[in-house]
């Protein structure tokens, strides 16, 4: 093995366990919603297809819900594909919410995936995926 | 203490839906970055945050959140509530290195 490959295999075996570790998105989905059936519907996320600038990117979740004792929304999770970690943030709510939207900034890492689940109090997951394309990544500035 | 912004109407009907805006002063440092010197920066993150309102009939938490290192840095988080009462909103950001902080608005309920 010469300097270069030597470099090279070092590279990747210090690259990899940060951004490899973490397990995969459907994985982080499957143990959020322990292992119940999510589907595609009543969530809305709400971001920009295009993102200039990864290190803070609005964010919006809207869900679907009349928001009563009886039919309400009780948890929200953010999930992405690329970072070095699957989690964005997980909101609770109930009834007192009256509406079941929340909005934050996130950073994106590269162009990926995100994903939202929300979950019912009649225990049913929901979800919503959405592709962006990030231009400038979070997390390479000092 | 971190610089914290708090957006809460100041009145409100009974019954209304109201949204409540947080930010506060934070760096988020994720742990997975690097810093000048090349060693990664260590962990600084905000976990939990929590909005507690006391209506004067009930004092329970309305909203909470789990934040990640994807949260940027100065985190904003904007909720809604429904406006049950007039009281106090008490707001409660914890995280790592024993970080805590504890913020009040009050509200007017019609």
């Amino acid at each position: 093995m010469n300097r270069r490959q030597a470099l090279a295999t070092l590279a990747v075996v210090m690259v990899r366990p940060a951004f490899a570790a973490e397990g995969d998105l459907a994985g982080a989905i499957r143990t959020w919603t322990g292992g119940a059936a999510t589907k595609e519907g009543r969530v809305k996320l709400d971001i920009a297809e295009l993102v200039d600038n990864g290190n803070a990117v609005p964010i919006t979740v809207t869900v679907d819900s009349p928001m009563t004792a009886a039919n309400h929304v009780t948890a929200i999770a953010l999930f992405n594909e690329k970072n070095p970690q699957r989690d964005i943030a997980r909101f609770q709510l109930g009834p007192r919410a009256g509406k079941a939207q929340v909005s934050t900034r996130i950073r994106l890492a590269t162009t990926q995936r995100l994903v939202a689940v929300a979950k019912m109090n009649d225990g049913s997951f929901w979800t919503h995926n959405v592709d962006v394309i990030v231009t400038l990544a979070a997390c390479i500035e000092d | 203490m971190a610089r914290a912004l708090i957006t809460v109407p100041p009145n409100a009907k009974r019954g209304e839906v109201i949204e409540v805006r947080v930010l506060i002063q934070h760096p988020m440092e994720t742990g997975y970055r690097p810093g000048s010197d090349g060693r990664i920066l260590p962990r600084d993150l905000i976990r939990k945050f929590s909005c507690r309102y006391d209506d004067g009939k009930s004092n329970e938490i309305v909203f909470s959140a789990e934040l990640y290192a994807a949260i940027a840095a100065n985190p904003l988080i904007s909720f809604h509530t429904v406006a049950t009462g007039s009281g106090t909103l008490t707001f409660l950001w914890e995280g790592d290195n024993g970080f805590m902080q504890s913020e009040m608005a009050a509200i007017k309920v019609s």
